[in-house]
């Protein structure tokens, strides 16, 4: 059994944020967001310009509420500034360039001057210390170091909080559990979906993960649900804490889980939520599920106003049993768009459109099927074989196969197996074929 | 001098085989030799029929995918070295193979036909021919297997 | 070539000390250094054995009374029975290179961090680097210490990082475009990777913006170093680093790029011949064999790298003092730098050996096609395991490939060859042909 004991860290006074009163939390949020509206407004040309079209001058901002009337942003303005448009920073005040990939084409870039990275850094510090983690902790990062902002992102915040830190990266299982039986390891982040491949890889090694001094496990970039939290738990006697992040607001370190483990608490005094309905665009009430919206209250070289995240969710109304004041949000299941994660990846279909099209010059009929085999993530891209791609050549449809597959994994940044089927054989419903058919067991 | 040769795109399904087959049966096409290339995930079933375009036809009537290609058949000599004697004039020339499967030996004069894909069609039968190899054309080809 | 200007600027007057003064500080801190190892079990008991006392190391000469460390020595004490410090006080564990079988470890603490980022930026500052530069990192990062070194000294400096990492070329020639960086770090062998996918994407290289690069991670030439430059139109630096010793920053160019300045104040190098294990005169080629004495987690005393290169102590032209080592022109062991990953025969060896069905008799073919290293491994099935089934013989040839790419933690191309197929010659089988020696590209 997971016991509490596991999540008995001592106190970090880094987190002195997560138990503000709400009225000096409050204000800290509204001077802050004060700062970042005038920020935003007089570097960021379109701020101003949807600013301006509205007749909102960052004056109007005098309370909380008032953040209802600034302009929303959305993923697509990221790729249409891209790559410098929305930096509120010189370059030269900028150390750190991250870059996601877009729904298609261009990627997304975000920046970070040296304070963003310490404030980054400070929020990673206090989600290890809300999963119970301290200076002692040996920290295993099995998140993918690169572009992603989760690998450099944890390693941070691990560096910070003065554990010794283990740069495993992903990838390579079985050195990975390796090093966490010969390390002595006590914390591990990666996916969960991963570490569920990781359990079952260590038994098939006959390594048992539940004698391993690891205790506790940091894990995000995908939805997951309770009952694999429980999955986890028992199957590694370790405790498993939900983190939510994105790289448009920082990076992983938005929010939370903690030892209370009922929801998430969103380090609110640096990035400010709000609920909204997807279809109306109208603010919803707390305790009421909707569209996540966020809004960056400190963030100098990329300020992001009220950005919609697409998640869904609802804020929770009651005090957390932990004592910590800041809000929490419930576990992120949906989306309102048709984007889909797979082993931490954000991937929308229109960028798998755009990979296939680039190799075979019309879009074939094709569906995405994503498996869990193994508690890893396969995803499958089934591609009808037409007249014009198909050669008496066993080598020259296996190089169909793999330009398909290179050109995918160019675009997303993984790979996918590409089978190529006889025509027709993909359902079509009512003229548009079903693109993603997830069968991934949860839970 | 060359053939015209069906392949038609198969998944590496059970039954899948079939289907075409069952096609060509009710059309009442015979099929007079077929090879079956496959790898784990697909199989490319290769076909030589008499009524190639009525094959083609109803098989993409049915919803397949056909492709139509020129291959070489070849005639050898039934015996231990035939085939040989054919690889070594082959070679001789630099003609690159594609690939290439054996007909059943149908004929009382104890000969065997190869059919081959060569990269360049034309100048294999060419030079084939310069060599003295009894490169078969369809009209010959389908009368020997009546 | 580029018009950038490389201008001679150093960032520690450690680096320009004048000789004495080096060798006063690096007597001092080799004492210490003994000091603090000797109560690691691996040197308490060579110490030990050998009679040695912090107190008889009196001259830098002295350092010559203690035997040398080797990797074997590492691997024996695994995974960190080399450490010099409680294990509270680490703060990062790296690996030597991407292997289950028995890999080597290395750990830093705090301070041992702060080093290495100080001694990465310095010759990232004597090879252009400023605060206002855009640097894209191309190695990856993770446990190997070539992307990590070089991140924390361009964060050092406190230029900006695109932490691109390794693989997706196309993606990092867009980004390499849009982004405008002006730095380039990456193996040489890399960037004429970059420049080829450029040129297919029908972008001319010399037009991106880059302005220098700085190469590690792979023995590289003077050639290569002419063809990339053009290609790119950039100035190319070289620097030198193993994790052993602290990962890169061990040595680098300056401006005048006449050999890799040893950042002396925090490594004693020598140079051996790799038979008689006696110096070799300067200038003449050898084995490379370093101390790092300010190091705190993991000293190591006398380490023999393997990597045979030239050093001089002649006074270069940008006023540091430091000696210099020439480029690595060869191995005293039969160890591959594959796309900058290190890797031993016996790895690959160690990989069929957990794959029913192949025989022990292998060979390794290593080139350099289109500037990517190729390897390709040759292996010869056993007769009861050969199929009619192209589809099985492909899921044996993916088995293979997979298991490679476990223990070496690089894919190689895997050919299946009859029995017997693989010639024998007599006595030591044949196990590497390295078409990359032939060609003069290493």
């Amino acid at each position: 059994m997971a016991s509490s004991d596991k999540c008995a860290a001592k106190f970090n006074p880094v987190s002195a944020p997560d138990y503000l009163p709400k009225k000096q939390l409050q204000s800290l949020q509204l001077s802050r967001l004060k700062m970042i509206v005038q920020r935003a407004y007089d570097y960021v040309a379109l701020f101003r310009q949807r600013m301006d079209q509205r007749k909102v001058t960052p004056d109007d901002i005098q309370s909380l509420d008032d953040i209802t009337k600034l302009p929303f942003t959305v993923k697509t303005d990221l790729r249409d500034t891209y790559p410098f448009g929305l930096f509120a920073s010189p370059i030269s005040d900028i150390v750190r360039l991250h870059a996601s990939s877009g729904t298609t084409g261009k990627p997304i870039v975000v920046a970070y001057t040296q304070k963003d990275i310490d404030v980054w850094a400070s929020v990673m510090v206090r989600t290890f210390a809300a999963c119970g983690l301290g200076a002692g902790d040996i920290i295993q990062n099995s998140y993918g170091y690169g572009l992603f902002t989760g690998g450099l992102g944890a390693h941070y915040g691990a560096e910070s909080l003065g554990a010794t830190v283990i740069p495993t990266s992903g990838g390579n299982t079985d050195r990975q559990i390796m090093v966490m039986k010969d390390f002595g390891v006590t914390a591990i982040c990666c996916t969960p979906s991963y570490f569920l491949h990781l359990i079952e890889r260590a038994s098939e090694m006959g390594v048992d993960l539940k004698a391993l001094p690891l205790r506790v496990g940091v894990f995000g970039a995908e939805p997951w649900t309770d009952s694999m939290r429980i999955r986890i738990e028992k199957g590694a006697n370790i405790k498993a804490f939900d983190i939510y992040g994105l790289s448009e607001i920082i990076g992983p370190g938005v929010a939370s889980a903690c030892c209370a483990q009922e929801g998430l608490h969103i380090f609110e005094d640096h990035f400010y939520p709000e609920i909204i309905d997807p279809e109306t665009l109208e603010p919803l009430p707390d305790g009421t599920e909707g569209e996540l919206v966020f809004t960056t209250l400190s963030k100098l070289a990329m300020p992001a106003i009220r950005y919609r995240t697409r998640d869904i969710t609802e804020i929770i109304t009651e005090p957390c049993s932990c004592g910590r004041t800041i809000r929490r949000i419930k576990r992120v299941g949906r989306r309102s768009d048709d984007m889909f994660i797979i082993r931490g990846v954000n991937v929308f279909p229109s960028q798998i459109e755009e990979a296939l099209l680039a190799v075979e010059g019309t879009l074939p009929h094709y569906q995405i099927v994503l498996t869990r085999k193994g508690d890893l993530d396969q995803m499958e891209i089934q591609v009808e074989v037409t007249a014009d791609v198909f050669s008496d050549k066993v080598r020259a449809l296996e190089e169909l196969q793999h330009k398909l597959g290179q050109s995918v994994e160019h675009t997303l940044g993984i790979r996918a197996k590409i089978s190529l089927v006889q025509p027709h054989t993909i359902q079509r419903s009512e003229g548009k074929a079903k693109r993603v058919i997830d069968n991934r067991d949860m839970s | 001098m060359k053939i015209n040769q069906l392949s038609v795109f198969l998944e590496n399904k059970p039954g899948r085989l079939s289907e075409p087959c069952e096609i060509l049966a009710a059309n009442g096409i015979n099929i007079l030799t077929l090879s079956l290339a496959d790898t784990e995930q697909f199989g490319i079933l290769r076909l030589v029929v008499k009524e190639w375009e009525k094959a083609k036809r109803v098989l993409e009537e049915a919803g397949t995918v056909v492709n139509v290609t020129e291959v070489v058949a070849l005639e050898v000599a039934d015996r231990p070295g035939g085939l040989e004697d054919v690889l070594k004039v082959i070679e001789s020339g630099d003609i690159n193979v594609e690939y290439m499967y054996a007909f059943t030996t149908f004929s009382k004069n104890k000969r065997a036909i190869l059919v081959f894909r060569f990269e360049d069609a034309d100048r294999a039968v060419a030079y084939l021919r310069d060599h003295d190899v009894n490169v078969i054309d369809s009209v010959s080809l389908y009368q020997n297997l009546k | 070539m580029s018009d950038f200007v490389c201008e001679n600027r150093i960032l520690d007057k450690d680096e320009t000390l004048d000789r004495a003064q080096l060798r006063a500080l690096q007597l001092e801190r080799l004492r210490q250094c003994v000091q603090r190892v000797a109560d690691v079990p691996f040197y308490k008991e060579m110490f030990q054995r050998e009679n040695i006392t912090p107190e008889k190391i009196k001259t830098l000469d002295d350092l010559r009374r203690i035997p040398f460390t080797t990797k074997a020595d590492l691997r024996e004490y695994y995974p960190l029975g080399f450490l010099a410090v409680p294990r509270s006080e680490i703060a990062r564990i790296h690996g030597s290179s991407g292997t289950t079988g028995k890999p080597t470890f290395v750990a830093y603490t705090a301070q041992d961090r702060a080093t290495w980022a100080n001694l990465c930026a310095r010759f990232l500052v004597a090879g252009g680097l400023r605060s206002e530069h855009l640097v894209h990192i191309a190695f990856g990062y993770g446990l190997f210490t070539g992307g990590f070194g070089l991140h924390y000294g361009v964060e050092y400096v406190g230029a900006s990082i695109l932490p691109a990492a390794s693989g997706n070329t196309p993606r990092q020639v867009m980004l390499l475009q849009d982004l405008a960086a002006d730095v380039l770090i990456c193996t040489p062998s890399y960037s004429l990777q970059i420049a080829e996918v450029a040129r297919a994407q029908g972008v001319d290289p010399r037009t991106l913006p880059l302005k220098y690069a700085h190469f590690g991670g792979e023995p590289w030439t003077e050639d290569m170093r002419v063809q990339i430059e053009r290609e790119l139109d950039i100035l190319a630096f070289n620097n030198y680093g193993l994790s052993e010793v602290i990962g890169p920053g061990v040595s680098g160019e300056c401006a005048a790029r006449q050999g890799m300045h040893i950042q002396e104040d925090h490594f004693i190098v020598e140079c051996i011949d790799p038979e008689t294990l006696e110096p070799v005169p300067e200038g003449e080629q050898g084995e490379l064999v370093f101390t790092a004495i300010t190091k705190q987690a993991m000293p190591i005393i006398r380490y023999r790298t393997r990597d045979i290169a030239t050093i001089t102590s002649q006074p270069c032209v940008c006023g540091r003092t430091t000696a210099r080592m020439s480029r690595v022109i060869g191995r005293s062991d039969d160890m591959l730098i594959i796309r900058g990953v290190n890797v031993y025969p016996s790895q690959v060896e160690e990989a069929l050996l957990r794959v029913d069905g192949t025989a022990p008799h292998y060979l390794i073919e290593v080139d350099r096609t289109g500037n990517l290293d190729d390897i390709k491994v040759h292996v010869e099935v056993h007769p009861e395991s050969f199929s009619d089934k192209m589809a099985q013989m492909q899921a044996l040839r993916e088995r293979i490939a997979a298991e490679i790419r476990s223990v070496t933690g690089i894919g190689m191309k895997v050919e299946l060859v009859a029995p017997r197929g693989l010639e024998r010659s007599m006595g030591k089988a044949v196990r590497v042909i390295d078409h990359r020696r032939e060609k003069g590209t290493i």
